[in-house]
């Protein structure tokens, strides 16, 4: 796994307080890890600050599943 | 009570009769205030007197990109904003048949969207420290209305729909939005009055005076509080009882 994914990971793990082994690529923030749409707007900011880009807010909303954030700031980069 | 120390206070329309009374009254709750305004003179005076904590910040609220910076520039002299006070305020008064659109959409921008726009700016801070204070400066208008202050009204109205949602969003957070609604206060802005307008207004007010912009500033520092923690998406109405909302 890239390092990019395993920062991106630690982050959802670390916010939304789930277990890594969820965290797969097709696992969604609000149906499958239990965020709700305030902690998706936390989990972009700190996406943020850890790999130091700005992700608008119309971007921002198509980052649903973990395999989103992780592909969005791979390009981003 | 009420201490504040440690946090700090972004006050908008600090030049002012009430922003004035509300940046000293959390500053002397131990608060460093950021103290916003268009005219800077006042604002220098202002945070002379006050001494240490004290940051003046000039903003012209009408303008967007300017108003989008201030946030960060509150952050970078004060080192965070825990505390908003959005307070100030403009008036355009007009009949309604009579109010062009310049008019109306001047007091939107800058009574309303220059609200919208500081609260998201300092939102994210808050966020982050699981704390935070938004105080909304609404009017009494804004409940009752008031002929020739279509604008003012609307705006006012606004400020309070717009606390009452983005307390909802936020509460989970830690960070609390209401609402203060001045009545009758002495101001500038309520000096401009004629005689038999404050003979009108005085006989509508059962304490039958106007109110100190002391009297507002008390229930921003209320609010601003770490006690009215479980208070949010209120407004706190301050008007000598002219309107039992």
């Amino acid at each position: 796994m890239s390092d990019i994914a395993d920062r991106v990971k630690k982050i959802v793990v670390e916010h939304l307080s789930v277990e890594e082994d969820k965290v797969v690529e097709s696992a969604s923030f609000i149906d499958d890890l239990g965020a709700d749409s305030l902690d998706t707007v936390e989990l972009v900011m700190a996406f943020e600050e850890e790999f130091g880009i700005e992700i608008p807010d119309d971007a921002a909303e198509t980052i649903q599943t973990f395999g989103d954030a992780v592909k969005f700031i791979s390009e981003a980069q | 009570m009420f201490d504040l120390t440690g946090k700090c206070a972004l006050i908008t329309g600090a030049s002012g009769g009430i922003g004035g009374s509300i940046a000293k009254a959390l500053h002397a709750a131990g608060a460093t205030v950021g103290l916003s305004g268009t005219r800077t003179e006042p604002l220098e005076s202002l945070a002379a007197e006050l001494g240490e904590r004290a940051h003046v910040l000039p903003c012209n609220l009408s303008d967007a990109d300017a108003v989008n910076a201030l946030p960060k520039q509150a952050i970078e002299a004060m080192g965070a904003v825990d505390i908003l006070v959005n307070n100030a305020g403009i008036t355009r008064d007009n009949l309604f048949m009579r109010m062009s659109e310049e008019e109306w959409n001047t007091v939107l921008e800058v009574n309303l969207t220059s609200t919208f726009r500081l609260s998201k700016g300092v939102l994210r801070g808050m966020m982050k420290s699981r704390w935070g204070r938004i105080v909304n400066i609404s009017s009494v208008v804004g409940s009752t209305g008031n002929p020739g202050q279509g604008n003012y009204a609307a705006a006012k109205a606004g400020m309070i729909g717009m606390s009452k949602s983005l307390a909802y969003e936020v509460a989970s957070r830690g960070i609390t939005v209401n609402a203060v609604a001045p009545g009758f206060i002495e101001t500038a802005m309520t000096d401009k009055l004629t005689d038999d307008q404050k003979s009108g207004i005085l006989g509508q007010i059962p304490t039958g005076r106007m109110g100190s912009p002391d009297e507002i500033a008390a229930a921003v520092l209320f609010l601003s509080s770490a006690e009215a923690g479980y208070l949010t998406g209120t407004t706190l109405h301050v008007n000598g009882g002219m309107a039992m909302l």
